[in-house]
């Protein structure tokens, strides 16, 4: 009570950048992943990159335009999708609020159709278009959010977590139009997320971005190397448990049952299963990485964020 | 322009969803109203005049500010409540548009429950307009239509300060209300019975006086003044410095949130 009245009367400042020395590119038809634990500045990055934000100082080209001076020519290249906030009219059908969308957009209605039966045979639209927004499920609204900000055919596609919340189903079918998108339209994609999922199945290329920094920019597979080489082998067997060997250590051992790690710089994939094999009856190999997930855990930690 | 009758639409069609809810909002509005309009009769049930005006006189100030302020209402609800917007990233939605953030910020909402205020206002209107002693004449009909349209604009224009306003303290500001719901209220009368302070602030500074005070003179033959016929139009003026200072907000905005 004491603290509330004084803060009333006298407030304390104190400045803090939300984001500094953020420098980047990304190059036509890219894929980047945006990743950093909340309020690290993800948002208020995308934020720029549409216009929304005005820098205090510092620059950014998009397609030969700074967003915040130029917005009205800029946005028209990009299209947005904020996963937690819709663009669709709560009680109209679908459809009227993408056909105030190309009014907006001034999209002429040859291409309107066009690009509308194009996204609504992959995103499977047919079903929701009559419906009003309201009474879609989160997954079926989210794919009407895509198909709004792809209506007018931008260059640019800027995601803020657009899997949040959706179903196995319903991530895999964003991800999979996302991914077709980029292939076949060349559209350039920037996806900020905390679904490491999204990463691996999306992204060529990830920037970390911690309390108003980027922590590190590359792909995904060099920074897994960097991170760790080391390869987790499951097996299934039948008989005798198998013994650890050079460049080969036991995780876990159960009842037919057992978890490796493996060195590759020490020892082959393949030679180790055959060794493996020499050992015990295998009935089941499974060889994955360090998974995405383990990798930024790892991350955030290492830089301490 | 297209485009405006487009949202019209959207936004009607959003409302007719709910039925039975705009019914009920505009009928509300309806009675909202009336509350001041027998407080008026009350009045002058025991005076016969006011400062110099008569009842229909009283009812015909009533009636055009009424209706002034549910056309900008219906107009600019947008601006009325633009911290809703602001706070649910609607605003931020608006700048990723290719067009210009006030005409979204006007489009953005249509109240048209208002329709209740505006069908009263109406319906005083004329009553008093053969009872308030005027000679009606071309003038005076242009001053009439004059003093509803440009009220309207006025009342928009503070709305659009109020919006502007927001920028810099993210919650709504109350105090613009003084102006926007105090004028409608305070508006039943002619402003000068307020007192010679008061009419003064309302024709230089907060221009509500013009569109309301002096045109009424020149209708009902107490001034042949043209100029205070004309008083409305210097009014709308407001407008530029309240645009000015919405885009002065709209560089300093700050985002909320994800």
């Amino acid at each position: 009570m004491r603290n509330a009245v004084k803060a009333l009367f006298s407030r304390e400042y104190e400045t803090v950048n939300a984001l500094s020395d953020i420098s980047f590119e990304i190059g036509d038809g890219e894929m980047l992943g945006y990743i950093g634990p909340n309020g690290a500045g993800k948002s208020t990055t995308l934020k720029i990159m549409c216009g929304v934000l005005i820098p205090d100082s510092g620059s950014c080209v998009i397609n030969g335009l700074t967003p915040w001076k130029d917005r009205i020519e800029h946005v028209r290249n990009i299209g947005v999708a904020f996963g937690q906030r819709s663009q669709l009219w709560w009680d109209v059908p679908v459809i009227d609020s993408f056909e105030l969308l190309r009014d907006i957009y001034k999209v002429s209605s040859s291409e309107y159709t066009k690009s509308l039966d194009e996204l609504t045979s992959l995103l499977n639209l047919e079903e929701l278009l009559k419906t009003p927004a309201r009474a879609l499920s989160l997954g079926q609204r989210m794919r009407c959010e895509i198909a709004a900000s792809l209506l007018h055919s931008p260059k640019i596609l800027l995601l803020d977590e657009p899997t949040i919340g959706l179903d196995a189903v319903s991530k895999f079918a964003v991800r999979s139009f996302i991914k077709k998108r980029n292939a076949e339209h060349g559209t350039s994609v920037v996806i900020a997320t905390h679904d490491m999922g999204d990463i691996e199945a999306l992204a060529d290329r990830i920037l970390l971005i911690g309390k108003g920094r980027i922590l590190l920019d590359g792909s995904v597979s060099d920074l897994k190397k960097k991170f760790s080489n080391r390869k987790t082998v499951s097996i299934e067997y039948i008989g005798n448990p198998p013994s650890a060997f050079e460049g080969v250590s036991i995780l876990q051992a159960r009842e037919s049952h057992a978890v490796l790690s493996l060195e590759p710089e020490i020892v082959s994939v393949s030679d180790a299963i055959s060794f493996l094999a020499e050992q015990t009856n295998l009935t089941d190999v499974s060889v994955s990485s360090i998974s995405a997930e383990e990798m930024v855990a790892k991350l955030y930690s290492e830089y301490g964020i | 322009m297209k485009l405006y009758f487009k949202f019209a639409a959207m936004h009607l069609k959003s409302h007719m969803q709910y039925k039975a809810s705009f019914a009920m909002a505009a009928i509300g509005q309806l009675i909202a109203s009336l509350g001041t309009l027998v407080g008026l009769n009350f009045i002058f049930m025991r005076f016969s005049e006011i400062e110099g005006f008569t009842h229909p006189q009283a009812l015909l100030c009533y009636a055009i500010v009424l209706m002034a302020y549910s056309l900008a209402e219906f107009l600019g609800r947008g601006f009325d409540s633009f911290a809703q917007m602001l706070g649910n990233g609607e605003y931020d939605r608006a700048l990723v548009r290719p067009r210009s953030a006030i005409a979204q910020v006007l489009l953005s909402k249509m109240e048209f429950s208002r329709i209740g205020k505006l069908i009263q206002a109406v319906f005083v209107l004329a009553y008093a307009i053969p009872k308030c002693g005027a000679i009606w004449s071309l003038p005076r009909i242009i001053a009439l239509v004059l003093m509803v349209i440009c009220g309207a604009i006025v009342f928009f224009a503070l709305f659009i300060v109020n919006a502007a306003l927001t920028f810099f303290t993210v919650e709504g500001l109350e105090f613009i209300n003084i102006f926007t719901d105090g004028g409608r209220e305070f508006g039943r009368y002619p402003y000068s019975v307020y007192g010679k302070k008061v009419l003064l602030f309302l024709t230089f500074a907060v221009p509500l006086a013009l569109f309301q005070y002096y045109p009424l003179l020149f209708i009902i033959g107490k001034s042949d003044n043209i100029a205070y016929m004309l008083a409305p139009a210097a009014s709308t003026l407001f407008l530029v410095p309240s645009l000015l200072l919405f885009s002065y907000g709209a560089r300093h905005y700050q985002s909320t949130g994800s």
